[in-house]
């Protein structure tokens, strides 16, 4: 059995050492908002937080995981409170919304991380999650959006 | 798919006993809509699986329910389709709940005759039914309340699902439901007028955004039923092979393999979990016999296109462009290439399946329902009438999900394992085995008289038909239809014009693909319009204006996208160019800006104008809009799907590139207030991207790319 920190709470599993989190998430968890894209590294939908920093599950090793603090779209927050959740909705960003879960973890990461960002930084930071929609512009002015949200109080 | 309300099935409407009420059990109020056209009134109390045909149900408990009969796959529908009946019954949107409608020949979209979403009718077929629907359960509920209160009904008045008379008196579409069941359809209820719409026309949240944040939105790769398995399928890596012999030992001894199954279409592993289906699927030895494709390439295919000879079918005949052409003072002439595209929704095929003696469940994200239930029904040995299903959201779509080659390995190995299973295909799996979008070689030739008039354009397209495997009937006497689009409805006023269309095959299934022909043919037509306004010496706006005195809505649009873009004041360095047309009774013109960065082509920005008559949803028309021009951007650039020895080439994202964040370009959009009827939106957008772009690039370069996508040419 493997042990894993999930969303605040401690999961076992009993899925080989090498199956990707993605999987471990998905099947063996049932945490399905975390999506399969590519299985390869190049989309971004299996985006999950792995101590903080924006991880894409899909070519994650469950074994490489254990005792790391895992979040998911679904402990995000409880109540879509998050600013990123809030400035999403605030703009009607998801489309077909598949995509959104990688997308929203992603921005997630790089707001924890630099509160304040450009639009290079933002370019930089989700040039590896693909909307095949063409959310990108609301997106970018979603980032933006959230960012004022953290600094006004609008963090949970 | 395009298809225009003229010509189809809407005209007929007011002809067929349309609309039908009946009681709900319970005590409620059910529309159903019956199509008088196929002769089964009965349809209305029962479909398949015994559920009521219904549209629209008004509970007891004042609930409102709106069977949605097409997929949501991000372009809308739950939340525009509820706020057409939303308006006619004065109740807000959220009072609405939306359940996906199940399979049946009573959901049949009136534009194309079976259960589709497509061609960008959506919002157009809602227009139609779904108001009179809403505005039918209006009049019985007021007439309800009329006949209890004895008073007139034009003195009640409805707000918030309330009903008020003309003495203060009150009662909500629930009490009112089960009286209302009882009265005839009334004849004369009309929709509202447009000057009384409150929801109509106003940019409203999508309904489905909050269970986008959370990863609680159920896609079909979600499903999950209790004791379900999992699978993966090998197929045949040369397109149109067939297994030849499979040796499953070493996979069986897997951890977690349920069972081996050789399906129709390949061979599946059954597991508890996914990755170890997955894993296994690896462990299978294989043998596969490669049919009449093993040795096909791109090569041969472009080859196959260019020297296709046949009897054209005449898509478009106005005067005689032949004798034209040989009149002609200056003539113009130019051919065209455009490649395979795959679909690349984010979300791969998948199909969950529950199979038992006499019933079959599907839950599937697809955009063909009754096709879906009749290919599980064939794969599970059944009747369609035994097989349900349960449409999920689509983690996109754009024409994919119209083909259900994913469906009867899911049926097969649900029924051979006796479990519901969940068959999930990689990306490999995905990109690999697309019905892709048709290459085509067309050829477009011009001729001006002494005095500069253009007198003759022909245009001769030359592709392979999807209309023709997936409904035959369509092209038994008549061009495909959707094979011409963008050309057939040639927009400019030029006195002889002939679209020729020859159907040449390639051997490999092709599909419809966002904007379907729109795509390739916008890119010919109006690259050679481009190239004829360069020969004639003229401005390309000017000149395309100056042919648009007869189509209005086309010459506006050009003019709004021209004057908005700033055309012909782009900054130095900077280079535009424009394209106009029609799709799905929606009218666009874009303007695309560029500059040469060290002999690359980098797009600036795009701007937009449209006219798609009356909007329901301005937000989501936004949205389809610039999510369009991402679409066709992607393809413009990057988009192609090649083959050697019958392979597909590009297997993932890195071989298959789409536009990401950092490569966007500024996009923007202008619509039109109209009152027109509504056009299609979902599609159109996608199309002009690409000859906008080459246009510029002519404008910048001197140089006309007269093949997609633009990296084919190293410019991209």
């Amino acid at each position: 059995m493997i042990t894993l920190k999930v969303n605040g709470k401690t999961l076992e599993t009993d899925a080989a050492p090498d199956t990707p989190l993605l999987w471990v998430l998905r099947d063996h968890l049932g945490l399905t908002g975390t999506k399969f894209g590519c299985g390869k590294s190049l989309c971004g939908a299996c985006t999950v937080h792995v101590d903080g920093s924006a991880t894409r599950s899909c070519v994650t090793e469950v074994s490489n995981v254990v005792g790391k603090d895992i979040r998911t779209i679904e402990g995000l927050s409880s109540d879509r409170s998050h600013p990123v959740q809030k400035a999403w909705l605030e703009l009607d960003v998801p489309q077909c919304g598949y995509c959104q879960s990688g997308q929203i973890m992603a921005a997630s990461a790089l707001l924890a991380q630099n509160p304040s960002p450009s639009d290079a930084d933002i370019d930089s930071a989700m040039a590896g999650n693909i909307c095949r929609c063409g959310t990108y512009p609301r997106i970018r002015a979603a980032i933006h959006r959230a960012a004022e949200l953290m600094k006004t109080g609008g963090a949970s | 798919m395009s298809a225009h309300p003229k010509d189809t099935a809407p005209a007929a409407l007011d002809r067929r006993e349309f609309l039908k009420a009946s009681a709900l059990a319970g005590g409620g109020l059910v529309i159903g809509i019956s199509l008088a056209g196929c002769g089964k009134p009965a349809d209305l109390a029962k479909a398949a699986g015994g559920q009521p045909v219904a549209w629209l149900k008004i509970g007891g408990d004042n609930s409102i329910t709106i069977l949605v009969d097409k997929s949501e796959m991000g372009q809308g529908v739950y939340t525009a389709l509820p706020m057409l009946i939303a308006e006619e019954l004065d109740v807000p949107l959220a009072a609405v709940k939306v359940v996906a409608a199940p399979a049946g020949a009573a959901y049949a979209n009136i534009f194309l005759g079976t259960q589709i979403t497509g061609g960008s009718t959506s919002v157009r077929e809602g227009w139609q039914k779904l108001r009179a629907a809403g505005a039918q359960a209006r009049a019985m509920l007021l007439g309800a309340a009329a006949d209890e209160w004895k008073v007139d009904v034009g003195s009640l008045k409805t707000d918030a699902g309330v009903v008020t008379g003309p003495n203060g008196q009150k009662r909500t579409f629930g009490e009112l439901a089960e009286a209302a069941a009882k009265r005839p359809l009334p004849k004369d209820a009309k929709p509202k007028d447009a000057s009384a719409y409150k929801l109509v026309g106003k940019a409203t949240p999508r309904v489905d955004t909050p269970s986008k944040l959370d990863g609680s939105a159920e896609f079909g790769i979600d499903v999950k039923l209790p004791g379900m398995k999992y699978a993966a399928l090998a197929q045949s890596p040369v397109l149109g092979g067939k297994l030849k012999s499979v040796d499953s030992a070493a996979a069986e001894k897997l951890p977690g393999v349920v069972k081996v199954v050789t399906t129709s279409t390949g061979v599946a592993v059954v597991a508890d979990h996914y990755w170890q289906a997955h894993v296994a699927r690896d462990a299978l030895k294989l043998s596969w016999d490669e049919g009449p494709n093993a040795k096909l390439d791109s090569a041969a295919i472009r080859a196959g296109l260019k020297a296709a000879k046949g009897t054209a079918q005449s898509a478009r005949k106005d005067g005689d462009a032949a004798k034209a052409l040989k009149a002609a003072k200056k003539k113009v002439e130019a051919s065209y290439e455009l490649p395979l595209l795959a679909h690349a929704t984010m979300e791969p095929m998948n199909c969950t399946a529950v199979v038992t003696a006499d019933r079959c469940e599907l839950y599937v994200p697809t955009q063909i329902q009754q096709i879906a239930q009749a290919t599980a029904a064939a794969a599970a040995g059944l009747k369609p009438e035994q097989v349900s299903v349960t449409t999920t959201l689509l983690g996109g779509g754009f024409g994919r999900r119209l083909e259900v080659d994913f469906i009867p390995a899911a049926v097969e190995a649900a029924k051979a394992v006796g479990a519901p299973v969940k068959l999930i295909w990689t990306r490999e799996d995905d990109m690999t085995h697309d019905a892709y979008r048709p290459p085509a070689h067309d050829s477009g030739s011009a001729g001006f008289d002494a005095s500069g008039a253009l007198q003759a354009v022909h245009i001769q397209l030359t592709s392979p038909s999807v209309t023709a495997r997936m409904f035959p009937p369509v092209v038994e006497k008549a061009v495909d239809p959707f094979a011409v689009e963008a050309a057939a409805n040639f927009l400019y006023d030029v006195p002889n014009v002939s679209v020729d269309y020859l159907r040449h095959e390639i051997g490999i299934n092709v599909g419809y693909w966002r904007s379907v022909s729109h795509s390739l043919n916008c890119f010919v037509v109006e690259s050679f319009m481009d190239e004829c306004a360069h020969a004639a010496g003229k401005d390309p706006f000017e000149f395309r204006r100056a042919l648009l005195g007869k189509q209005p809505r086309a010459k506006r649009v050009l003019e709004e996208a021209a004057a908005r873009a700033g055309w012909g004041k782009a900054p130095a360095g900077h280079h535009q160019g424009i394209a106009v047309m029609e799709g799905y009774g929606t009218y666009l013109a874009q303007v695309a800006e560029i500059s040469v960065e060290q002999g690359k082509l980098k797009v600036h920005r795009i701007f937009c104008a449209v006219d798609c008559g009356q909007r329901v949803n301005p937000l989501i028309v936004d949205q389809q809009l610039t999510g369009g021009m991402v679409f066709g951007l992607s393809a413009a650039l990057w988009g192609e799907i090649t083959l050697a020895g019958g392979k597909v080439q590009q297997k993932n994202f890195d071989e298959y590139r789409v536009v990401r964040m950092n490569q966007m370009p500024e996009l923007g959009v202008h619509v039109l207030d109209s009152s027109e009827a509504p056009g299609g939106i979902g599609e159109p957008a996608v199309a002009l991207v690409a000859p906008a772009i080459a246009n510029a690039w002519f404008a910048a370069t001197g140089k006309r790319v007269r093949a997609l996508p633009f990296s084919a040419s190293g410019i991209a």
